[in-house]
């Protein structure tokens, strides 16, 4: 009883050390989100975006966009020093890559606080968002980003389910020359006629606006911008 | 007839031989600017390859690297290769003035006249770019370039790499690689008040000014920072950016992935051999902690056993080819404790290059961690295992909280 008694202790001991060392050993999963954990950190595993304003969701916007984005911050056009840091050393294939699996991702969207916003402002955002001004040239959202907002294949970026302080951040960050693209950068002409009540206005109405239930982006080619933009392959 | 097709044969193997050996030359000039990691400096982010507009910032002010593509009225298009050599050789630039030290003329001066003509070669076959230079905007009094006089005098030690006859071809290579193009010493090593890097002990570790990273000392003998490294080692981190002891990040992952990588093995496995033929260095000083860095290290373990043992393990050996050791890395012991926090705050993929094209990477710790708790947990991984470095402060960690990058 008592030998039966010490090789049951014994091969417990045993198997809880090859347990033990099964943890120190196991091999790092192989997995293109294990390698990014740098940014699923911050954008959540299936690019869900953060819970703060500035993390922004990635999940289902268009690849096309994705790269491009990195390949601004890496070329040191668009500037957010975090961003910056963290693409500079990645080839250009590996970030094609990370942007096709954020792509990828369909999660639910989530919600977001909006700032009160006067009624008279929020028609002013829904005017520019689906009619523009013409009296400004300022061509609606919707000419570029889609009728329903949700973006177009495979650069045009959807508007909906983004929180207010990122789109107005963006807004002002194509005015302080933060965020410059390919040339003709025409969101930059486009924001270079708001004024700052026009970008709280558009920014509100775009984050108030409830996610639609088909919120895939637009198959490519069913749009015509309304301007020549380098990002779109219009450049010179 | 005979006579004349004889001789038009002779003529066109001339030629031929002899743009085979001028495109040899450009090929060579091409690797070996390589080596030198010119395009670092010479080349603007986005801009075009080569043409200037870098700018390169140093504690005297910013200097702009000029344009060294072959246009005639901003670039090199009115050099000659003497002038290239005088310029690499001497630190003089193609009017006689006195080039500033940002130009790391202190180390070139070691390459041989054969490899200047060969990277003068190769920019003269380059698409001329106009791209107009900016003068040097030092502050007051660097900015009196009469005061280079002086300081070449004191500082400058001008001549070619000799080589070393009881040493190997190999060892040779090294050296001249090390000392020459590969400008190591300009960052592995303290700079004084003037800006001179110290050459007595050779790369022996600095940290980089204004940039705020320190590079490692580079001995691979008992006390340095490489102790434990093996030459293979030394080459799988300047050939893919990683090896088993430990991952380029900061300058050195834009060094590998712009220079080293594209290097050949067997200068690669030279650079090793001198390297590892570094002298020993005297063991460090007990560096000082602060009086509460004990309370310090035990929250800093909680926080790496929530945080961190997941892929650098509870024994701080890492794992695999994804995670390095942080026991014994020398960029976790380094004297300042800069790197450790600058990487626990910004995290980061280690360099994307042909030997490691889908790098893993870091989250970046600066949205979850408290300025206590970073330098918590640095102290304990500086502390830990066979570590045995000073404590770092929370006020180390607000200093770096807002520039990732650098």
């Amino acid at each position: 009883m008592r030998r039966l008694f010490r090789r049951l202790v014994i091969s417990a001991a045993a198997f809880c050390a090859m347990q033990a060392m099964a943890a120190e050993t196991s091999p790092v999963p192989d997995t293109l989100v294990q390698r990014i954990a740098a940014c699923t950190s911050c954008h959540g595993e299936h690019g869900e975006g953060g819970s703060n304003g500035f993390n922004p969701r990635l999940a289902g916007k268009p690849a096309g966009y994705l790269h491009r984005q990195m390949q601004d911050f890496q070329r040191g056009l668009r500037h957010y020093p975090i961003m910056e840091y963290t693409v500079g050393p990645l080839t250009d294939d590996f970030m094609r890559e990370i942007a096709e699996y954020f792509s990828a991702q369909d999660v639910p969207y989530a919600l977001h606080d909006v700032p009160a916003t006067s009624p008279a402002a929020m028609a002013r955002g829904e005017q520019l968002a689906t009619k523009g001004d013409s009296a400004r040239a300022i061509p609606p959202c919707m000419a570029c980003h889609g009728p329903n907002l949700t973006g177009v294949q495979p650069d045009i970026p959807g508007l909906v389910g983004l929180p207010y302080d990122y789109i107005s951040a963006q807004l002002g960050s194509w005015r302080t020359n933060t965020r410059n693209t390919v040339a003709p950068d025409c969101m930059k002409t486009i924001v270079s006629r708001l004024s700052d009540a026009d970008i709280s206005a558009v920014s509100a109405w775009l984050a108030q606006r409830p996610v639609p239930e088909n919120a895939h982006a637009e198959p490519e080619g069913s749009l015509t911008p309304p301007l020549r933009c380098g990002v779109l392959g219009g450049g010179t | 007839m005979k006579r004349f097709l004889r001789v038009f044969a002779a003529f066109a193997l001339v030629c031929t031989a002899w743009t085979a050996s001028a495109d040899d030359l450009v090929a060579r000039g091409h690797y070996l600017t390589l080596a030198g990691d010119c395009d670092s400096c010479h080349t603007a982010r986005n801009g075009q390859s080569f043409a200037g507009g870098h700018v390169v910032p140093t504690p005297f002010g910013a200097v702009t690297a000029p344009n060294l593509t072959p246009d005639r009225e901003t670039g090199l298009g009115g050099w000659t290769a003497d002038d290239f050599y005088h310029a690499m050789h001497s630190g003089k630039g193609h009017d006689g003035t006195s080039l500033y030290p940002a130009f790391p003329f202190t180390s070139y001066t070691k390459v041989t006249r054969a490899d200047t003509d060969a990277i003068f070669a190769y920019l003269k076959s380059l698409p001329p770019v106009k791209l107009a230079h900016t003068e040097p905007a030092l502050r007051w009094p660097y900015s009196m370039r009469s005061l280079m006089g002086s300081w070449r005098l004191l500082y400058f030690d001008e001549g070619e790499y000799q080589p070393d006859p009881k040493q190997s071809a190999s060892w040779n290579r090294g050296a001249y690689l090390v000392q020459g193009l590969g400008h190591c010493n300009e960052c592995h090593a303290p700079r004084n008040t003037f800006g001179a890097m110290i050459t007595d002990p050779f790369v022996a570790g600095g940290l980089v000014p204004v940039q705020n990273w320190y590079a490692p000392d580079l001995s691979m003998g008992p006390n340095g920072g490489l102790s434990g490294w093996t030459e293979a080692d030394v080459v799988a981190l300047l050939k893919t950016g990683r090896s088993r002891k430990g991952t380029a990040f900061g300058p050195m992952a834009d060094v590998v992935i712009r220079s080293t990588q594209h290097l050949n093995d067997s200068d690669l496995a030279a650079m090793a051999t001198y390297l590892k033929s570094l002298p020993e260095r005297a063991p460090p000083r007990q560096h000082e902690s602060a009086a509460d860095a004990a309370d310090l290290a035990k929250t800093g373990q909680k926080v790496y056993a929530d945080q961190c043992a997941g892929c650098h393990a509870a024994d701080g050996r890492g794992k695999g080819d994804a995670y390095p050791p942080l026991d014994g890395n020398s960029s976790v012991v380094e004297p300042t404790g800069i790197n450790a926090i600058r990487i626990v705050l910004s995290g980061g993929f280690a360099p994307g290059t042909a030997g490691n094209p889908r790098p893993y990477s870091m989250p970046p710790f600066s949205q979850t961690l408290s300025d206590d708790d970073a330098a918590a947990v640095v102290t304990y991984i500086r502390q830990a295992w066979s570590n045995k470095a000073a404590s770092v402060s929370p006020n180390d960690v607000r200093a770096y909280r807002s520039i990732p990058g650098g």
